[in-house]
């Protein structure tokens, strides 16, 4: 089924079976192997990505079912060499571990500060609970939202 | 819980995908392929059940291209809220907040973000999970719901809706298009409670509350009990016990015990044994019924 799509800002066409997934979609004919397979049930964020501005997860979205929308992944997030505050905070703050799972963080946080600018602790954990950190890395995690925020805001 | 117990990483089977633009377009789509099709609403359900070879259609009907369906209103009844009315809408929505808060409190223990950007409330009910976390306050508020199909529209009570284990009251090519929920009286006061394995897991337990008071005394008073029986369920016996009586803890715990009595073991019940789920339908339906007393006008 031919479809349409504009993924990181450019409009892409594409010829796909009806049982195509979004995340098979991005990774395997457009390379972007940021995004991540992970547990394939909707369980762990892992593959995370923005479809018209809001957070999903692309295991369980039909390509067809994207067609003519939006997808934002995470190549898309940095601005040429330079990275986005969300990125250079998670650097900062350590909250990289293996970084199987931060992809799917940072499209997650992304979403988090674009709705809520100045989340508390809570807001965040609470935010950020359909994404699995394995490393058990989430201290820093939340650390480097505050100080995201932070930088964004200020 | 199986997870990876086959290859989730892609679709199993092939399919014939359609997507109406009209309702009528659906329900003939429907009427044609009966029982091979599918409906494909947000998807959360219907893909890892496809991936795990639960269920294997030969046709998907997706139905987001008819955008009446997805809009919540105020109607004369109540509150309309149309099947694709997605969760986080619910919980996003200043009308839900302000007229239905119980239905923005189970909105929101339902798995993540991600997921509650995508899953609808018609799936959520279509799916017919006894632990739907929406069905339970939907039976607590006595919603109706709106389904269509070639013999027209039909309207009927929510707990008719739900026959059982998966299995919702709707003919072959009727499919639901919404739900109207009246509001509750002035003054009402309500509250749900759930524990699942965790935090955005589904509910091993859920129960919702609404009451009313009148001169410190419970009123008007429902109670419905989730996932402890082959469909969620309201308990009049303990509605019963509560109604015109002081909100004691003696009182409380009394009605509570005919809600735990309830409980419905089967036979293979993985997620917790019936001892379990008694004793935790008590002590959930005791603090439902606390907090719907304390969030109620005196």
């Amino acid at each position: 089924m031919k479809i349409e799509l504009t993924i990181n800002g450019k409009r892409r066409r594409f010829d796909v079976e009806a049982n195509k997934l979004l995340l098979n979609l991005i990774r395997d004919e457009m390379h972007l192997t940021g995004t991540k397979y992970g547990c394939g049930i909707g369980e762990c964020g892992a593959c995370t990505v923005h479809l018209n501005g809001e957070a999903v997860l692309s295991c369980m979205v039909l390509a067809v079912d994207a067609d003519g929308g939006c997808v934002d992944t995470i190549e898309g997030v940095a601005d040429g060499g330079q990275l986005d505050p969300i990125q250079a905070a998670y650097l900062e703050e350590g909250a990289v571990q293996c970084g199987f799972c931060t992809p799917g963080f940072i499209m997650s946080t992304k979403a988090l500060l674009r709705e809520n600018p100045e989340p508390t602790e809570d807001e965040i954990r609470e935010y950020l609970k359909g994404n699995r950190c394995r490393c058990t890395g989430y201290v820093n995690i939340v650390k480097a939202v505050q100080s995201a925020a932070k930088k964004i805001g200020g | 819980m199986h997870i990876n117990r086959v290859n989730t990483h892609i679709m199993p089977i092939r399919f014939e995908y359609h997507a109406p633009a009209s309702l009528d377009e659906a329900v003939e789509l429907l009427e044609r392929y009966g029982k091979e099709a599918k409906i494909l609403a947000g998807g959360t359900d219907l893909i890892p059940q496809i991936k795990q070879r639960q269920t294997e259609p030969r046709h998907v009907i997706n139905i987001k291209g008819i955008p009446e369906l997805a809009r919540i209103k105020e109607t004369d009844g109540g509150i309309g809220i149309g099947a694709l009315a997605r969760l986080r809408a619910i919980e996003l929505s200043p009308l839900m907040n302000e007229k239905l808060p119980l239905m923005v409190e189970a909105a929101k223990t339902v798995g993540s973000v991600q997921i509650r950007n995508r899953a609808t409330i018609g799936g959520n009910i279509c799916n017919a999970s006894p632990s739907a976390d929406m069905a339970t306050p939907l039976m607590a508020l006595d919603a109706e719901v709106h389904v269509y199909g070639k013999g027209g529209a039909r309207t009927y009570p929510i707990g008719e809706f739900f026959l059982g284990r998966g299995e919702v009251k709707l003919d072959p090519g009727e499919m639901l298009t919404g739900m109207t929920v009246p509001l509750p009286p002035e003054g009402a006061g309500s509250a749900f409670e759930k524990v699942g394995w965790t935090t955005f897991d589904i509910a091993t337990v859920n129960v919702a509350a609404v009451v009313t008071l009148k001169g410190g005394r419970i009123d008007l008073c429902r109670v419905a009990l989730g996932a402890c029986s082959p469909a969620p369920i309201r308990v009049a016996q303990a509605e019963e016990a509560l109604k015109g009586k002081k909100p004691t803890d003696e009182v409380l715990s009394e009605s509570a015990a005919y809600v735990s009595a309830c409980v419905e073991p089967r036979e293979r019940w993985r997620r917790a044994p019936p001892e379990y789920r008694r004793r935790t339908s008590k002590a959930l339906a005791m603090d439902a019924v606390s907090r719907a007393v304390e969030a109620a006008g005196r």
